[in-house]
């Protein structure tokens, strides 16, 4: 089997591309524009656009979870929700303290907040696209009914969202499933890369898991002394306005450097949480895919085993043997069907993961390096200023 | 207003508020004998700073200084004083009243009064205290340091050395190193305060006490937090002892000089927060407070109306941006600590990764992320000691120059009750003039003559302080001022540099790590 060279950036295939064109932010819904190209004869016209929201993408995430079809693949995980709320409050109570600051000081903290508002914006837009694009790429996942509907038909979908009585059985099938999954990953397998996939996945999801936490939190850390910085520049920059000695040029040209030595510490926050947090986090939604195909052929297998006892009972008590032989081979089937295809797709999943990784650090790397030979410049200069003159 | 002067109107000797002038007077009257002091009337209740001196009543008397009276002398060196560490002081040095410095242009507030010529002779004015170094210049270099503790439980204390290392003269050695406690250093400022506050000169404050640091430290708490808490406060107090000395007059405190070199100093409970002392002090500040607030003074002179209103914005700058520097070190040192906690974290997910390259590069970027977090952790400290506490510690000393700012006003306060009092007095006296009694006439006309008179001295003398202290703060904030610049042009080189060490070290660890990342393959 050749790994099949998937490209990080799964936009090559010329005969099936999807993007976000387009995204508007409507109070507490978003509307992405999906933009096709395709030269597949399942579509109509060869490039057109569709507006969507999140719960269709949603929608067609799950019917890819609950198609047995697909029991061997592991399902491009949804894109997260659009969670502007936080952004959202900051942003009112900024409009209630509006009276208690100087009009320089609410205009600057204005405008952090909407460059905050359109970064989220971005990576919601991001996120879901991978996920389309993603599926774009997947040869089997692309060719899927649904799919091609939601990209192509230009009505709503009507998609509702689930009422109360679907989310409460989604709640309980997913506690049958952890606890079916704990049952299930007990048993040994007999294939050696299996069992290894197994014990990795494992660790590895909850590792991923430590690390997504814990990043988030260094960055957030990093966006505070950022702010800091700001406060630090404004007051030195009234104290340098009101001195009436020397030192008001060192608070003058001092307030200007951390002026602009905060936006690149803000810059390096915002930068570490695309390159490192979100890469994080991604992985640690797919590697929960990985593990959910492995559920899935580990149920097979539990399942492949017990139709082979009962075929045997009933060789043994010689009754309903037809039934039991139509039953194993059923079972047989399915499982070595979903084996073949899980073996390939995690090794995709490794390919994929590691050019991830590989193009985020080397970026991570050079932008930190950037931002830092930026900061190093300013503050030499202002030394150099500085030292001038006393 | 000085320049408002009456002629003395009549009036009683009673008794205002002399207590503070009393207590300058004490000290300085001096061997020579001045003509213009009146002699320490009537008892006072007795205050802190008396209190004080009297503990100090075995150290030597202030070497023959006292106010002097001489015109020329005014505003001579107001404001163009040569630093104290600078070479150009020795050509200064002279016997004369009148050191070659280029006068400022004097105010009109004082109108040059007359001299008492041969008491110039004699008497010298801190002025020239200031500049006769006895031909030294300015070395001194203090160090606080091996803080001990001393003694277990509620009683013990910590200790700390104290090394002066000098050429000067007024010291008897070149290096001296003795032990004191941080009461000792509260005990100091206390004397040095009652001394010189009340007559306008800016002492720098003494570091704040704090009863829950000390209070771990005392129970043997031997965590991180009380071991930064004894460093802090080591480094303040030798802050604290670096700006007394850097004045000219404390410097040559004969208490200053005893802390630095006598090897057993008098133990100084009145600094005790629930001692009868502390209490009074309490008490007096409240009074104090009230006073200020019920003084309203004739400002004549702009300048103080403006430096007190700088003043009084600075501070509030200050204390802003004290607050966000403080903000910014709990902020790095949460950073520091996060990132330690990725870097660990990293490390776990390189150990899972089976893919051989990119595990090694987790690993790698592991070990960036611990040294970055050390970095953040060296640039809190940086941030802290450099910048916070500087701030820190001209927030405080800015108190003190408002108290100066005060004193002021108490001494004007003080002159224009003495002078409302003689008026009393000359009206009764006139009155007594065209009374019908004869026989009781004469001694009550001849009391209250005497009693008028001495008011008038009085007056003379409270106006005569209203100028000098006025003289005094104008030189003081003149040389805070230089202090201030200087102090705040060092630290801010100092701390940009840290900054750029920071960066420097951050560019050399990714530099590092960039072909490790590119070496996945």
């Amino acid at each position: 089997m050749m790994p099949r060279a998937v490209n990080v950036d799964l936009q090559t295939d010329a005969t099936l591309q999807v993007d976000i064109s387009d995204a508007l932010s409507e109070r507490d819904k978003v509307k992405f524009t999906v933009h096709t190209k395709s030269t597949l004869p399942n579509f109509k016209q060869n490039e057109f656009s569709v507006v969507r929201q999140h719960e269709e993408f949603i929608w067609l995430h799950d019917s890819f979870v609950e198609n047995e079809e697909y029991a061997g693949y592991i399902i491009p995980p949804a894109p997260p929700r659009p969670d502007f709320d936080a952004s959202r409050e900051k942003l009112q109570k900024l409009g209630e303290g509006e009276g208690s600051m100087t009009k320089e000081e609410f205009t600057k903290m204005k405008q952090e907040l909407e460059a905050e508002y359109l970064a989220i914006f971005k990576k919601t837009v991001a996120m879901h696209e991978v996920f389309l694009c993603r599926v774009a790429a997947h040869p089997v996942l692309r060719k899927d009914l649904n799919f091609h509907v939601f990209l192509e038909y230009n009505q709503d979908l009507s998609v509702r969202g689930k009422n109360k009585r679907e989310k409460m059985e989604d709640f309980f099938k997913n506690v049958v499933k952890s606890a079916d999954g704990v049952l299930v990953a007990g048993v040994k397998d007999v294939d050696d890369f299996f069992e290894h996939e197994k014990t990795f996945l494992l660790e590895y999801h909850n590792r991923v898991k430590d690390a997504s936490a814990k990043s988030d939190r260094m960055i957030r850390s990093h966006k505070s002394a950022a702010d800091d910085i700001n406060r630090i520049a404004s007051t030195l920059y009234t104290l340098g306005t009101q001195d009436s000695t020397d030192v008001c040029k060192f608070f003058l040209k001092v307030s200007e450097l951390f002026e602009k030595t905060r936006k690149i510490e803000a810059r390096v926050a915002a930068d570490e949480d695309l390159k490192l947090a979100d890469l994080l986090k991604y992985y640690l939604r797919e590697s929960q895919a990985a593990k959910d195909l492995l559920y899935r052929r580990g149920r097979a297998l539990v399942d492949y085993e017990n139709a082979n006892k009962a075929l045997d009972k009933a060789r043994a008590k010689n009754k309903d043997v037809l039934q039991a032989e139509t039953s194993q081979q059923v079972c047989c089937q399915k499982f070595e069907k979903i084996s073949e295809s899980a073996k390939q797709e995690l090794i995709d999943f490794k390919t994929r993961r590691v050019a991830a990784f590989r193009k985020n650090l080397v970026e991570l790397a050079e932008l930190e390096l950037k931002h830092a030979k930026g900061n190093l410049q300013l503050l030499q200069s202002c030394l150099g200023v500085l030292k001038g003159d006393t | 207003m000085a320049a408002e002067m009456e002629p003395p109107p009549l009036g009683n000797a009673g008794e205002t508020d002399f207590r503070e002038l009393e207590d300058g007077e004490d000290l300085f009257v001096s061997t020579v004998t001045t003509l213009e002091y009146p002699e320490p009337s009537s008892p006072e209740p007795a205050s802190l700073p008396a209190e004080d001196i009297s503990i100090n009543s075995n150290g030597p008397k202030q070497k023959d200084v006292s106010f002097d009276d001489d015109p020329e002398d005014l505003f001579a060196e107001a404001t163009e004083e040569v630093s104290l560490d600078s070479p150009e002081r020795e050509p200064i040095l002279s016997d004369g009243p009148s050191p070659a410095i280029t006068p400022v242009t004097p105010t009109t507030m004082l109108t040059p009064r007359m001299d008492l010529g041969a008491a110039d002779m004699f008497e010298r004015s801190l002025d020239e205290i200031e500049e006769d170094n006895n031909g030294d210049t300015f070395d001194i270099h203090i160090a606080v340091s091996d803080p001990e503790k001393v003694g277990d439980g509620m009683n013990a204390y910590m200790g700390y050395k104290v090394t002066t290392k000098t050429s000067m003269t007024i010291f008897n050695k070149n290096e001296t190193t003795v032990r004191r406690r941080f009461s000792d250093f509260l005990g100091l400022h206390s004397k040095l305060a009652s001394k010189y506050l009340h007559i306008g000169y800016i002492v720098p404050p003494a570091p704040e006490k704090s009863i829950v640091g000390m209070t771990k430290v005392k129970v043997g708490k031997e965590d991180l937090s009380s071991a930064e808490f004894v460093e802090k406060r080591r480094s303040a107090l030798e802050r604290y002892l670096m700006r007394t000395v850097k004045h000219p007059v404390l410097l040559k405190d004969p208490d200053v000089i005893m802390f630095l070199e006598s090897s057993e100093l008098p133990r100084a409970v009145s600094t005790q927060a629930l001692s009868g002392a502390g209490i009074l002090r309490m008490v007096n500040k409240a009074a104090d407070a009230v006073n200020k607030m019920t003084i309203k003074m004739n400002e004549s002179d702009a300048w103080f109306e403006e430096k007190h209103q700088q003043f009084e914005n600075l501070d509030l700058q200050l204390r802003k941006l004290h607050a966000s520097v403080e903000s910014l070190v709990c902020h790095r040192k949460e950073l520091s600590v996060n990132t330690a906690s990725f870097a660990k974290s990293a490390a776990m997910l390189g150990n899972s990764e089976d893919h051989t390259a990119l595990s090694r590069a987790l690993s790698q970027l592991a070990e960036v992320e611990e040294k970055i977090d050390r970095l953040h952790q060296d640039q809190a400290y940086a941030d802290f000691y450099l910048f916070s506490e500087l701030l820190g510690d001209y927030v405080r000393l800015i108190t003190a120059v408002k108290s100066v700012f005060d004193q002021r006003m108490k001494t004007w306060s003080k002159w224009q009750d003495t002078q409302l009092l003689l008026q009393k007095k000359r009206e009764s006296e006139a009155k007594l003039q065209f009374a019908n009694k004869p026989d009781k006439l004469q001694q009550a006309k001849d009391e209250i003559k005497e009693v008028r008179s001495t008011l008038e001295g009085k007056v003379e003398q409270g106006e005569k302080d209203f100028e000098l202290i006025s003289k005094t703060i104008r030189k003081e904030v003149s040389r805070f001022e230089k202090e201030r610049v200087k102090d705040f042009k060092a630290v801010i080189i100092k701390y940009l540099e840290s900054l750029v060490q920071t960066q420097q070290q951050l560019i050399k660890y990714w530099e590092a790590f960039l072909p490790e990342a590119k070496a996945i393959a």
